[in-house]
């Protein structure tokens, strides 16, 4: 009997080949979008980490001496003291822009971007002059003649070369050494560092860059984006796998009948289900690869643009993406399976003969979704209100958007419903009645196509107010043209010495390591200038806010430090006992997780002396020239001089790129949304004979009857996307206003874009359209005949 | 003689797993412009005690078999190895090793330097070998140099400090200092002091312990090591209860044939080379994924010599760049002493 069944049900595919692959193909979309974000997701952070670990400059602290530039005797004086230490030289290669990293293979701690040195010779080649250079295919073209043979190798990030500590050094024309890192793990007896050499001292692990921080807010941008493709995909694969059931009842029915027992039943369906799912699924991965394959470029180009062209753009097929895409699939099936199942245990034997009844029981359902959907509501504010972690942040995410998907039958019948009592005549009545009927049976469908239409809006709000913060915040941040970083107190003096003609302005910067209100922070000293006034981006002040902090009695903190500690515009910061200011303004600082604060530049130096400055912010009127003079006069690595137009430029490049990858993401999603809409339609135009014959029995043209289902879908899309924008909104705001906070300690002020809303309400229109007519265009060729066999048997 | 060395250094110049798959074929040919140990070297005194970068390869080799007040055995090592990368010495490597052994722990220490910038070296007057702030160093008077030396190591989780004095000669292996290695003809110039007390302590993690014993130091240089189908070698030195010390080994080539070379040092520094040393396996274990043979025979019959070696740590495993088993034994049989292992090429 059991493979008399299954014979059965595969015969109903073999007749029904469209609605097969209707059913893979939706499984297959749905675990494509999944896989494919993940895929860019994972390929992006592993792109990320391989750029930060570059030699490990990130990872270690090092030591520099207050007295004068660091030298190889230096490093040989620490390593005999007992320090595992390894030299580093850093700097731009003249005339080309290239970075020159040089280091000591003996002691450089092992990553990624290690060259491999066990070739016959290679390391006699590599140490000895010309020495060897290794390059990453990209780089190695532009390189110019004169350096020495080049290596591939892929790893080392674009736009740099690896070479000997002492190769460089040639390479830079200089005898110093950047810096000396300290690797992790030391020797428990060592000389202590001040017995070594008062004059050396160790920095901590560099703080990542703003830039950098940013770039968090980017991978998080995606881990969203692919959570919500997450709930689309499971809605899609749900009512793939539902539709499946919904239109075999009769057939159950009759297997049933004829004595397949409901254990038995059941275990074909499950078995069926786990089939489908293996090879939608299977499809699906593939076609997420495809799908990150082609958008990953987008994504390396806007890392690059932020890490300075570190991202590889190929993909490497990972076996953690099939097996998540496999998962997906898997999970999705067995909700599917299992609800229907459920409801297949419960129905009698001839219960499936009466689809009215199904439907009524629909309407039931309906408001049990809508309650567990209202909780669903609550939850995620109480998440939203009393949460405190990044996690919560997440699942209050997660809440607002099931339950707002669960809500929407309910709310589109009660919008259906309040409309219809305007209607006067029996026609308009029956139109009503009949759109509220066939919400149910659609409601997953529309649920996926209101999924997609919120994430749209959400991610395009969220994006869109992330670009224009970001870029007016750069604007007022770096308002001076260049920032320069020098490597000594010597190198300094005569650096400020060097540019003193060519520059309009020259605004030191310099800061302490404190503690502020207990954790780990940072206080900088600034000189009272016009710049600074114009500029400085002031969440909240005081009115005479820069002349208190030119009194010097008064502090500006950040945003992150305010927020966390709950001290803002009025309150004491006290940094020590009798070193204690009162808060005259907090400004946003987007990027940085520590605490920060400004003070007067005298107060500063009379209380850290020790501390001299060697960052400069320089107004010039050509900021490149004077880039470049400095660079061919003092030899300073890329990362120590900033052209605050580059940076600017840089940025603008990073988010229209951002924008490419959302916009087609979206795009995509509401193609998934779209095509589950049409598998929808489709089933329920055949279940709806019932309904529609008896009106063309009473006169109505097939024609008119198919005019009035086009408008139904239309108006069943509209509002459908009415109430997404809403909760688009709600995602986005959650996003920046929650999730940010919670991942980074600054908000990002929300901004609204009508104009995306309308674009994607038109969209959701010519989706639903394009969904309707291939069901509808069948209803018009419906034979007569047809129509005429629902009177004439009882199905 | 420590032949490890010779392969581990030249491990360094070639690709490790090539090598051993070709049999270390190629290094037979591989010498062009370095210079070769001649059999009429006449040694001349500080100044072979210090390096020869016209050689491929050269160490500074010191075993320390020691004890503390309550009986408890450990073990020391202490080697800085020389390679130069090319044959005019311009370009210099240096790698350091060094080893703690008790019954129950290995503790292993490796480091790494170029040449040339006082990272690593060895200087004659005063003597003085180092790499980062391991050091041998000299703190003779009068006398040899070695005589009287300073040996520090810091490895990560424990260091040691040790004074050594010599009351024995400086001895020659095999033709005056001309030490054939293969019944091809490979050599390297070898000469040892076997003759260390030693005292100093050791800093374990369990705490410092003052320990005192025997040391031996082996130096030895070369360009043109081994024959091509040798694959590894087992080398002892060792401390008899009567005075009398035996330095043995024993290289294996691919055909289970071994080549092997002793030589009987009396008390009183009186050497016999012989090359009728027989080393036989006893018992294998596994170490690190690998079967190891930790207990050995050896019979010496020129010397009457039979006896069987065990370890003080079958797990006496230096897990540095280039591997190998390098810890203490002690000697039962027709003699009774204590001393060193070293096995490579498993």
């Amino acid at each position: 009997m059991i493979s008399a069944g299954a014979h059965a049900l595969w015969s109903y595919w073999a007749r029904h080949r469209l609605q097969l692959v209707v059913v893979i193909i939706g499984l297959a979309l749905a675990t494509g979008l999944w896989t494919g974000v993940q895929a860019i997701n994972a390929e992006a952070r592993a792109s990320y980490d391989r750029a930060a670990t570059t030699l490990g400059q990130t990872q270690f602290s090092h030591i520099t001496r207050n007295d004068a530039p660091l030298r190889i005797k230096d490093f040989v004086v620490l390593r005999r003291a007992g320090w595992l230490v390894s030299p580093l030289v850093q700097g731009t290669l003249r005339g080309t822009g290239i970075e020159v990293v040089g280091f000591d293979p003996f002691t450089a701690p092992i990553n990624t971007t290690f060259p491999d040195l066990s070739g016959d010779g290679d390391l006699s080649k590599f140490l000895s002059s010309p020495g060897m250079i290794f390059a990453h295919p990209d780089t190695a073209d532009l390189l110019p003649e004169n350096v020495p043979p080049v290596r591939i190798l892929e790893t080392v990030p674009p736009d740099q070369i690896l070479t000997d500590v002492t190769i460089a050094m040639s390479l830079l024309k200089r005898d110093t050494l950047s810096s000396i890192l300290v690797l992790g793990v030391q020797p428990e007896r060592r000389l202590p560092l001040v017995d070594v050499n008062a004059e050396y001292i160790i920095t901590e692990p560099a703080q990542r860059s703003d830039m950098a921080r940013l770039t968090d807010s980017f991978h998080l941008n995606l881990t969203a984006f692919g959570l919500l493709s997450f709930a689309v995909g499971l809605f899609i694969v749900y009512s793939a796998i539902g539709l499946a059931f919904e239109q075999r009842r009769v057939l159950f029915r009759t297997l049933r009948a004829l004595g397949l027992s409901r254990c038995s039943l059941m275990y074909l369906l499950a078995s069926e289900a786990l089939v489908l799912a293996t090879l939608g699924g299977g499809l699906g991965v593939v076609l997420g690869y495809i799908m990150a394959a082609a958008l990953l470029p987008g994504v390396a180009a806007t890392l690059s643009g932020l890490y300075g062209a570190s991202v590889s753009g190929s993909l490497s097929l990972n076996p953690f993406w099939w097996l998540i895409g496999f998962g997906m699939a898997y999970f999705g099936a067995a909700v599917a399976v299992s609800g229907n199942l459920w409801q297949m245990s419960r129905l009698s034997i001839l219960a499936p003969a009466m689809p009215r009844a199904w439907l009524v029981a629909g309407a039931i359902t309906a408001r049990l979704q809508a309650i567990v959907g209202s909780f669903l509501i609550l939850l995620s504010l109480l998440l939203g209100i009393f949460g405190e972690s990044l996690i919560a942040g997440f699942a209050c995410l997660a809440a607002m958007l099931l339950g707002a998907a669960l809500l929407v039958p309910l709310a589109l019948m009660s919008i259906v419903s309040l409309l219809s009592r305007s209607s006067r005549g029996v026609i308009s009545q029956w139109i009503w009645a009949d759109t509220r009927q066939q919400i149910q049976p659609m409601s997953l469908a529309l649920m996926a196509l209101m999924l997609a239409l919120a994430a749209n809006v959400g991610v395009s709000t969220m994006v869109g107010s992330f670009r224009s913060t970001f870029t007016g915040w750069l604007d007022q941040r770096l308002a001076s043209d260049l920032y320069i970083t020098t490597r000594t107190s010597a190198e300094a003096v005569a650096f400020q010495e060097f540019v003193s003609a060519d520059v309009e302005s020259i605004l030191p910067i310099v800061s302490a390591d404190v503690r502020l209100a207990g954790s780990p922070g940072q206080v900088f000293g600034i000189k009272d200038h016009e710049i600074y006034r114009a500029h400085w981006p002031l969440l909240e002040s005081v009115p005479d806010v820069w002349d208190r902090v030119a009194q010097g009695d008064g502090i500006l903190v950040n945003e992150q430090f305010a927020r966390r500690e709950q001290l803002w515009t009025g309150n004491t910061l006290k940094l020590a006992a009798d070193f204690q200011f009162e808060i005259v303004g907090v400004y946003s600082d987007y990027g940085n997780p520590a605490g920060q604060a400004f003070i007067n530049y005298e107060i500063f130096e009379k209380r850290y002396p020790d501390i001299t400055p060697l960052r400069f912010a320089l107004n010039a009127d050509n900021p490149s020239y004077l880039r470049d003079k400095i660079v061919a006069e003092f030899g300073l690595p890329r990362d120590n001089t900033i052209n605050q137009q580059e940076v600017k430029a840089f940025s603008m490049q990073v988010f229209e790129q951002t924008f490419l990858i959302t916009n087609a993401l979206n795009v995509l999603t509401l193609g998934v949304a779209g095509f589950a809409l049409w598998a929808s339609l489709t089933t329920v135009v055949g279940m709806r004979l019932p309904q529609v014959a008896p009106v063309w029995a009473l006169g109505f043209t097939r024609k008119s009857i198919s005019v009035i289902e086009m408008s139904r879908s239309l108006l069943l899309a509209a509002l459908t996307a009415v109430l997404a924008i809403p909760i688009g909104l709600g995602l986005a705001w959650i996003l920046l206003a929650i999730v940010n906070v919670r991942a980074f300690g600054w908000r990002l002020p929300m901004e609204l874009f009508p104009w995306d809303w309308a674009q994607l309400f038109i969209w959701a229109l010519v989706g639903a359209t394009l969904a309707a007519a291939m069901p509808i265009r069948k209803l018009i060729k419906l034979p007569p005949s047809e129509l005429l066999k629902v009177f004439a048997n009882e199905r | 003689m420590n032949v490890k060395a010779f392969f581990l250094t030249l491990w360094f110049v070639i690709c490790t797993s090539s090598v051993v798959a070709q049999g270390f074929a190629g290094l037979g040919q591989s010498v062009d412009g370095y210079a070769l140990p001649k059999p009429d070297k006449v040694f001349t005194f500080p100044d072979d005690h210090g390096a020869h970068p016209d050689y491929r390869i050269e160490w500074w080799y010191l075993t320390a078999i020691l004890n503390d007040d309550d009986g408890q055995n450990y073990g020391v090592q202490w080697t800085l190895f020389r390679t130069s990368l090319d044959p005019d010495g311009t370009s210099q490597v240096w790698m350091g090793n060094a080893g703690i052994t008790t019954p129950a722990e290995h503790f292993t220490g490796e480091r790494l330097a170029r040449g040339g910038i006082g990272q690593a070296g060895v200087t004659t007057e005063p003597f003085a070998a180092w790499i980062d702030d391991w050091g041998m160093v000299s703190k003779a008077g009068v006398g040899d140099p070695l005589d009287t030396l300073e040996l520090t190591a810091t490895l990560p989780n424990a260091s040691y400090t040790l004074d050594l004095n010599a009351n024995g000669p400086m001895i020659f292996h095999g033709d005056n200092g001309y030490s054939v290695k293969s019944n091809s003809g490979q050599a390297s110039h070898y000469y040892s002091q076997p003759f260390y007390q030693v005292r100093g302590t050791l800093n374990l993690p369990s705490g410092d312990v003052e320990v005192s014993g025997l040391g031996w130091l082996d130096r030895e240089w070369s360009s043109q090591p081994l024959d091509a189908d040798q694959l590894g070698w087992d080398w002892f030195s060792l401390h008899f209860d009567s005075g009398d010390r035996l330095m043995g080994f024993g290289l294996r080539d691919a055909n289970g044939q071994s080549f092997s070379y002793a030589s009987w040092i009396t008390a009183d520094g009186n050497v016999s080379p012989s090359n009728d040393l027989r080393i036989t396996p006893l018992r294998w274990t596994n170490v690190v994924d690998r079967m190891v043979p930790v207990d050995w025979r050896l019979e010496l019959p020129s010397q009457s010599l039979d006896i069987t070696t065990k370890a003080l740590n079958d797990d006496s495993w230096q897990s540095t760049l280039f591997p190998y088993w390098e810890g203490p034994v002690f000697a039962t049989g027709s003699h009774q002493g204590r001393g060193y292992l070293e096995m490579t090429g498993y």
